[in-house]
């Protein structure tokens, strides 16, 4: 974004970067390896629900977009109190999660709601209860980064955690360097 | 450091001593440059002196509104005031008013001319992210800089700098235009000479008193961790507070990714890039330095 684009105000969508998240699956195993932590069988779209004509799409329709020879009960559509839209997928292993959440990226792209999308989310549980707690993995589709996100109460996260998750990811995963760009999702529906 | 309990580290008090006597002898310079350039300063000096005795007298009201801070009653925030109202017992000293500011940075901070026009102040971020046991901790240190009277030393030390600064452009001024005449007549080519040495001068000395400004912050910020360690008697207890709301921890937002969307590039490229610098000159001195104190402390204590 020039000079010019700054002093007329001018705002350009961006475009989602979707292929970082074929990295994913190997990240997954050193999860396992290092914080014994393995994938909840869950992963979600988040979005924002759009409010235009055209754009205005039920949440049958968006189902009906994004049904890739799943079965109907592995994919919910639910709406969270801050105006998004997630699309909450179950499959028991990463690379169907990876799969899934790519297709429906790519058809949300195709049907030209790419930018609406505002990340996708991963979850991990520790094999061996309790463990160390819980991580979902974010995947910002704009910056096609990764970061961490283990909260362990209404406003709490445990950002130590966070770290050691990025520290042993940042071979595998493009992670969000900034961390003020580690941002918060209280109450996320996605295990 | 008068009447409360909270005890004080020779060493530190010698180099902040040293600290001060560079000040003192800065002072002595530019009150000798003052002489020297002669009258017409004497004006300056009172508008310089007002300027920094209200920075000083309004301290608390300044620093609230520039955090955007708002005072709380024990009723709106009771977790924070029964701290302050505990800690204030523990070092005998009068309870200074409490606020707080709405912002997701962890930070805190305690301002006002003398204890009894103190206030002391945390942000959200800080108390969301720290156990009450580490808020404590911070609040001791913060209230330490009130015992120390931190305001009045800290504002004395930084008007030395805004003199130096003024002097310096006085001084130019007085070399543009002290070439036009009316010093007397066949000096005028020395005249300017010396006044620009002079302003050259002024500004090396500004220099100066603000890295020994800065020196002598840190030094205040190490002894308020001392102070405040030793009144909660837990110093590993502030260390960790200080690994949680600075460096990488305190970086992490609690913010939602969804309500910052506004703020931020996710859904639009921001129209002017914002880098996050760095201050050369920090008034704080670096994480390490500060939990090598406390660890140091954590053994005399235990020893």
């Amino acid at each position: 974004m020039g000079l010019r684009d700054a002093i007329f105000g001018r705002t350009k969508q961006v475009a989602p970067q979707l292929d970082n998240i074929f990295a994913l699956p190997g990240a997954a195993l050193t999860l396992q390896s290092e914080l014994d932590l393995v994938t909840s069988g869950q992963a979600g779209l988040c979005f924002k629900a759009g409010s235009g004509e055209s754009s205005m799409l039920s949440d049958a329709d968006i189902l009906e977009l994004l049904n890739f020879d799943a079965p109907k009960d592995s994919i919910s559509l639910t709406s969270d109190d801050l105006g998004f839209k997630w699309l909450v997928i179950d499959d028991p292993t990463i690379d169907g999660l990876v799969t899934k959440i790519h297709a429906a990226n790519s058809t949300m792209v195709d049907h030209e709601l790419g930018p609406r999308l505002l990340c996708a989310v991963f979850g991990f549980v520790p094999a061996t209860p309790p463990g160390e707690g819980s991580v979902r993995l974010v995947y910002l589709l704009k910056q096609g980064t990764f970061y961490p996100f283990a909260p362990t109460g209404p406003n709490q996260r445990d950002n130590e955690l966070e770290l050691r998750v990025k520290s042993f990811l940042s071979a595998d995963l493009v992670m969000e360097k900034d961390l003020s760009r580690w941002m918060a999702l209280w109450n996320l529906p996605v295990r | 450091m008068a009447k409360t309990k909270i005890e004080s580290d020779r060493g530190l008090n010698v180099r902040m001593f040293v600290t001060g006597l560079a000040l003192v002898v800065l002072y002595l310079i530019i009150t000798t440059l003052l002489i020297y350039l002669g009258v017409g300063y004497g004006l300056v000096i009172v508008i310089v002196a007002a300027m920094i005795f209200s920075q000083y007298f309004f301290s608390d009201k300044i620093a609230m509104f520039s955090m955007h801070a708002h005072e709380v009653t024990p009723a709106e925030e009771p977790r924070l005031h029964e701290i302050v109202d505990r800690l204030c017992l523990l070092a005998d000293m009068p309870k200074p008013r409490v606020g707080v500011a709405e912002m997701d940075i962890p930070n805190a901070f305690a301002t006002g001319r003398s204890p009894s026009h103190a206030v002391i102040c945390a942000t959200r971020g800080i108390m969301t992210r720290l156990s009450d046991e580490e808020l404590e901790a911070v609040l001791a240190h913060e209230l330490s800089h009130v015992a120390h009277r931190d305001v009045a030393v800290m504002t004395i030390a930084s008007g030395v700098g805004m003199l130096a600064g003024l002097v310096s452009r006085m001084a130019m001024w007085g070399a543009m235009l002290g070439g036009g005449g009316g010093r007397g007549g066949n000096n005028n080519d020395n005249a300017a000479i010396v006044e620009m040495v002079t302003w050259l001068v002024s500004i090396v000395i500004y220099v100066v008193a603000y890295l020994l400004t800065m020196a002598l912050s840190r030094y205040r910020e190490l002894a308020a961790d001392r102070s405040g360690a030793i009144l909660i008697g837990k110093p590993s207890v502030l260390a960790s507070a200080l690994v949680h709301i600075t460096g990488d921890m305190g970086r992490i937002p609690r913010t939602d990714l969804r309500k910052a969307e506004t703020m931020n590039a996710f859904f639009f490229v921001p129209a002017l890039a914002g880098g996050t610098a760095a201050s050369l000159f920090s008034t704080h001195p670096t994480l390490e330095r500060r939990l090598d104190a406390l660890n140091k402390l954590e053994r005399e204590l235990n020893g």
